[in-house]
C-alpha cells in the first residue's frame, strides 16, 4: 500500500473549520488564494433540514433531549464531546483535563455561546500589571484594528460602554432584558456589581443581504439555519466559496502530520480519510494549523524528521506547555418573587444572556491577580429530558411536605416554573509551564496517531478566585429575596470546574518575540520554519477574563493579511 | 409536510441548501425560517450512528407487557389525565420510560426491581397485582413511599422512595416534553417571533420595571430590517 499523492499544489492549506480556520479560509480565499481546507468531520450547513436541531420539540425524540450521544442534550449541535469513541487521551496521574472536541465543519462554532468580548489592554499585558505569567508581544492597539472589522463582518451586540478594560465595538443594539435579568440587575446593582447587556455574535439587525436576521427561538447552540447567529461555515466559509473563491473542503479527513522537505520547510500535510482509512497527502505552499490548541500542537509534535527532530517548531520544547482554561464556578437560586409567572409570552429570546456583568474588582486588593466575568441563566425555558424532576422540591423553603403524587405535581410546575436563575463566573486562570499536554507514545487513536496526554492542576489563585466567585453569587441571590441551592461547591479546588470543562482552552503554542521561549512571532508564524502558521488559540499568551473566540477571529485576520503580503513578496 | 415539501426537502441537500436560502433571502419572501423549519419536519438531526443506536435500542425489550401496563395504571396515578391537556398515556409516557431505560441502562435495576417490589407488596396486602388494583388500594401502597426527605440524598434514601422518585421523575418529564405538557405548562416559545420585552402586566405583578436608559440602547425591532451602517467611532446609523 502506498501513500496516495495529490498533484495538486495549493497555494495555502487550512487544517480545521473552526473560528480560526474558517477566518484564514475567507481572507486568504477572498485574496485569489487556492484553498485547501482539512476537517476531521463532516460537512455541515446548518440549513440542510437533515442535520438541523433547531425548532425541535422535544418529543421529536424518544430520549426527550436527553444527553446520551450529546454532552449538551441531543439537539446540541457538536459532533463530539469530552470522550469520543476511538480518539482518547491519557492523563498524568493526579492531574485532570477534559478535552473537548467537536469534529464538523465549522467545529465548536456550530455551538458555542456566541459571548464575544474583546480582550482589553490590560488583558495583553499581565506580567506587567502583576507578575504572572507573560506579555503578549502586541498590544491592544494592534489587535484593534481587527477587532472592529470582526465586529462588522461577523456581527456582534452590545452597547459602547467606555469601560477601560472591555473596549467598545461596531455593536449592533442588543434586545431587551428577560424579567430574571431585571432580578439579577437589581440583586447585583446593590453588590456593587456592574451590569451592562451582554455581547453577543446574533444579528439582532441585518448586516448584509446573504444573512438572515434573529428570530429569537434561543437556540443558537443548535446553529441557525438563518445563519442569524455566528458559525464558521455559514458565516465565512460559505461566503467565501459564494463569492468565487477556490477552497476544496476535504471532511471526515484527520491530519496526522505536516509534511517537510530537506530543508526543514513545510511542504503540506498527511492525513487518514476517514471514509477508506488511508492515508493520502497533500502539498502547498503555506499550512496553517487552526485544529483547536491541542490538536494542532498535537499535530505539531507528531511532526518529527530529522530537521526538526523535537517534532514541528518545537526547538524551544515549548509546544504544549501553558495550556490553560477559563476557570468556572456556577451557583443557582430560587427567587420566591418570581414564582406564579404567567406563561403568556415567549422568552425565548437570543440563546443565552442578554445582560452580563464584566469583571468590577481592583486585584491589587484581592488576594488573586486575575478577573472574571458573570453569566446569567434562567426563564421559562422550552422543557427537555429533566424538566419536571423534583417539580416541588422547593417545597421545603415554605416547610411543606416534599414528593407526593396527583394533580397537585401540575400545579406545582407552574408554580415554581422560570423560578431559578442561575449565575456563571468565568475568569482567567494563570499560564504556567507546567500545566501541558504532550505526546503518549505507549497510546494510538483508531487512526493510529499518538494521542495526547495531559498534566494540568490548578492553583491556590485560581481556588481563591473561585471563593470570590461563591461569596459573590450567594450575595446576589440574597440581594435578589432568594434562596441559595445547594451547598457551597467544596472539593480540593473549592468548587472550580475541572480544567477543560470550560472549553476555552488555549496557550499551547504560545507567541513571542523570543524563539527560546515561544513557538511562534507576533503574527502567529512559526519562528522555526516561515511557511507554518497558528491560527487557533494556541498562540494565546494569555487567556483573559473574557472568552476566547473573538480574539481567535482578530489575530487569524490578522496573520492572515500577514501571510497575503509574505506571499505576494515571495518570502515564503 | 406535504408531498411537493418533502420532494423539496429531499432535493435541497447539503451544499443546495445554502444556495436556495440567498435566493430567499434576495428577493425577499417572507417566513424564510418558517419555509427551512417545515423542510426539516422528517427529520430530527440525527448523525447515522446516532440513528442506529435508536434502531438498536428499539429492537430491544426492557419490560414485558405485565410491566408496560404496571408503568402505564401507575404513572396515570402519579399524573392523572385531564380533559384538554390529556395525561401521561396521550404523552407517550410507557414509551418513553422503556426507551430511556435501555439509553441509560444504570436505571434498569431500580426500574425494574421497584415493579416487582410494587407487585409483591400488593400481593401481600390485597392478594391482587397493582394494575388491577381499586384507586384508593392503590393510593394506600403509595402513600408511604410518595414522599421524601429532601435534606437526605437520593443514594442514602430507601429503596422503594428512591424508586418512587425515579417513576415519579420520570412521568414528570415524559408528559412536559410532550406537545400534551406543553400545552398544560403553557410555554410559548420554540417559534419564529420578534422578542421586545416583558408585557408590562408581568413587570407589574412582580413589581420591577425597565430602566429608560437601559431600553433606549436596545434594538427598536421597527428597524431589525435596516442594514446596520455605523460612524467611525462605532456610533450606528441606521
Amino acid at each position: 500500500m502506498q501513500i496516495k499523492e495529490s498533484p495538486d499544489v495549493y497555494d495555502v492549506i487550512i487544517v480545521g473549520s473552526g473560528a480560526g480556520g474558517g477566518m484564514a479560509t475567507k481572507q486568504l480565499a477572498d485574496a485569489g488564494f487556492n484553498v485547501a481546507v482539512v476537517e476531521a468531520g463532516p460537512f455541515f450547513d446548518p440549513a440542510d433540514p437533515k442535520t438541523m436541531t433547531q425548532m425541535k420539540w422535544p418529543h421529536a425524540s424518544p430520549r426527550r433531549g436527553a444527553g446520551t450521544t450529546r454532552p449538551f442534550g441531543e439537539f446540541d449541535m457538536a459532533y463530539g464531546g469530552w470522550e469520543i469513541e476511538g480518539e482518547p487521551y491519557t492523563h498524568e496521574p493526579g492531574t485532570d483535563f477534559r478535552w473537548f472536541r467537536s469534529h464538523m465543519l465549522g467545529g465548536r462554532t456550530n455551538h458555542w455561546g456566541r459571548i464575544s468580548l474583546r480582550f482589553g489592554p490590560k488583558d495583553f499585558k499581565g506580567k506587567t500589571r502583576d507578575g504572572y505569567g507573560e506579555d503578549w508581544p502586541l498590544g491592544y492597539d494592534d489587535v484593534k484594528p481587527y477587532y472592529d472589522k470582526v465586529d462588522k463582518l461577523i456581527g456582534v451586540f452590545g452597547t459602547n460602554e467606555g469601560l477601560e478594560n472591555d473596549p467598545d465595538g461596531f455593536f449592533l443594539p442588543p434586545p431587551k432584558p428577560r424579567l430574571h435579568e431585571l432580578f439579577y440587575i437589581q440583586g447585583a446593582r446593590k453588590s456593587g456589581v456592574p451590569v451592562i447587556p451582554s455581547r453577543m455574535s446574533m444579528l439582532t439587525k441585518r448586516i448584509n443581504n446573504d444573512r438572515g436576521v434573529c428570530f429569537y427561538c434561543g437556540q443558537c447552540s443548535r446553529s441557525c439555519s438563518v445563519y442569524a447567529d455566528f458559525s464558521s461555515g455559514s458565516c465565512l466559509i460559505f461566503p467565501a466559496q459564494k463569492s468565487g473563491g477556490k477552497v476544496r473542503l476535504y471532511t471526515n479527513c484527520v491530519v496526522r502530520e505536516v509534511t517537510t522537505n530537506e530543508e526543514g520547510k513545510a511542504t503540506g500535510v498527511s492525513y487518514i480519510s476517514k471514509e477508506d482509512r488511508r492515508e493520502y497527502k497533500l502539498k502547498a505552499r503555506v499550512v496553517v494549523l487552526a485544529a483547536s490548541a491541542c490538536s494542532s500542537a498535537r499535530i505539531l509534535l507528531n511532526s518529527k524528521s530529522p530537521q526538526h527532530p523535537n517534532g514541528l517548531g518545537n526547538s524551544s520544547d515549548v509546544i504544549g506547555k501553558y495550556l490553560h482554561d477559563s476557570t468556572g464556578s456556577s451557583r443557582a437560586g430560587f427567587i420566591p418573587q418570581l414564582m406564579n409567572r404567567k406563561p403568556s409570552y415567549n422568552e425565548d429570546g437570543v440563546g443565552g444572556l442578554h445582560v452580563y456583568s464584566p469583571w468590577w474588582g481592583d486585584n491589587s486588593k484581592l488576594d488573586f491577580p486575575r478577573g472574571y466575568h458573570i453569566e446569567v441563566w434562567g426563564g421559562m425555558g422550552m422543557p427537555s429530558y429533566g424538566f419536571g424532576f423534583n417539580a416541588n422540591e422547593f417545597n421545603k423553603f415554605f416547610g411543606t411536605k416534599v414528593g407526593g403524587y396527583g394533580d397537585v405535581l401540575r400545579d406545582d410546575v407552574k408554580k415554581y416554573y422560570g423560578a431559578v436563575v442561575g449565575m456563571a463566573g468565568r475568569g482567567e486562570g494563570i499560564a504556567r509551564k507546567d500545566n501541558y499536554c504532550e505526546i503518549d507514545e505507549t497510546t494510538v487513536d483508531q487512526f493510529g496517531i499518538p494521542v495526547l496526554k495531559f498534566n494540568y492542576k490548578w492553583s491556590d489563585l485560581e481556588r481563591r478566585q473561585a471563593t470570590h466567585m461563591q461569596e459573590t453569587f450567594e450575595e446576589i441571590i440574597h440581594n435578589m429575596g432568594g434562596q441559595v441551592l445547594g451547598d457551597r461547591p467544596g472539593g480540593p479546588d473549592n468548587g472550580l470546574n475541572k480544567p477543560g470543562e470550560i472549553i476555552h482552552e488555549v496557550g499551547t503554542t504560545r507567541m513571542g518575540n523570543d524563539p527560546k521561549t515561544s513557538v511562534t512571532n507576533k503574527f502567529n508564524q512559526l519562528h522555526d520554519v516561515n511557511n507554518v502558521f497558528i491560527v487557533d488559540a494556541g498562540p494565546f499568551v494569555s487567556q483573559a477574563d473574557k472568552n476566547c473566540t473573538w480574539t481567535i477571529l482578530a489575530l487569524s485576520w490578522r496573520a492572515s493579511d500577514y501571510i497575503i503580503e509574505q506571499l505576494k513578496q515571495q518570502n515564503i | 409536510m406535504d408531498r411537493r415539501k418533502s420532494i423539496q426537502a429531499m432535493l435541497l441537500g447539503a451544499g443546495a441548501i445554502s444556495l436556495g436560502l440567498h435566493s430567499c433571502v434576495e428577493k425577499g419572501e417572507p417566513a424564510l425560517e418558517e419555509q427551512i423549519i417545515e423542510s426539516a419536519d422528517g427529520y430530527f438531526g440525527r448523525t447515522p450512528e446516532e440513528l442506529e443506536r435508536i434502531e438498536k435500542l428499539n429492537a430491544e425489550q426492557l419490560f414485558n407487557e405485565h410491566e408496560l401496563e404496571t408503568i402505564a395504571v401507575l404513572s396515570e396515578v402519579i399524573l392523572p389525565p385531564k380533559p384538554d391537556v390529556g395525561g401521561p398515556l396521550e404523552a407517550g409516557v410507557p414509551e418513553f420510560i422503556e426507551f430511556i431505560g435501555k439509553d441509560m441502562p444504570r436505571m434498569q435495576n431500580t426500574l425494574l426491581g421497584g415493579l416487582l417490589w410494587l407487585d409483591n407488596q400488593s400481593l401481600e396486602t390485597f392478594n391482587k397485582e397493582f394494575k388491577s388494583l381499586e384507586l384508593s388500594q392503590q393510593k394506600q401502597l403509595l402513600d408511604p413511599i410518595a414522599f421524601y426527605n429532601p435534606e437526605v440524598p437520593t443514594y442514602k434514601r430507601p429503596f422503594e422512595i428512591q424508586w418512587f422518585g425515579l417513576m415519579r421523575n420520570l412521568t414528570m418529564t415524559g408528559y412536559y416534553t410532550s406537545e400534551w405538557g406543553i400545552k398544560d405548562l403553557g410555554y410559548q416559545g420554540n417559534q419564529p417571533n420578534v422578542w421586545d420585552g416583558v408585557p408590562q402586566d408581568v413587570l407589574d405583578q412582580h413589581g420591577v420595571a425597565y430602566d429608560p436608559e437601559w431600553i433606549a440602547k436596545c434594538i427598536n425591532q421597527d428597524t431589525r430590517g435596516d442594514i446596520a451602517t455605523w460612524d467611525d467611532d462605532g456610533n450606528l446609523l441606521t
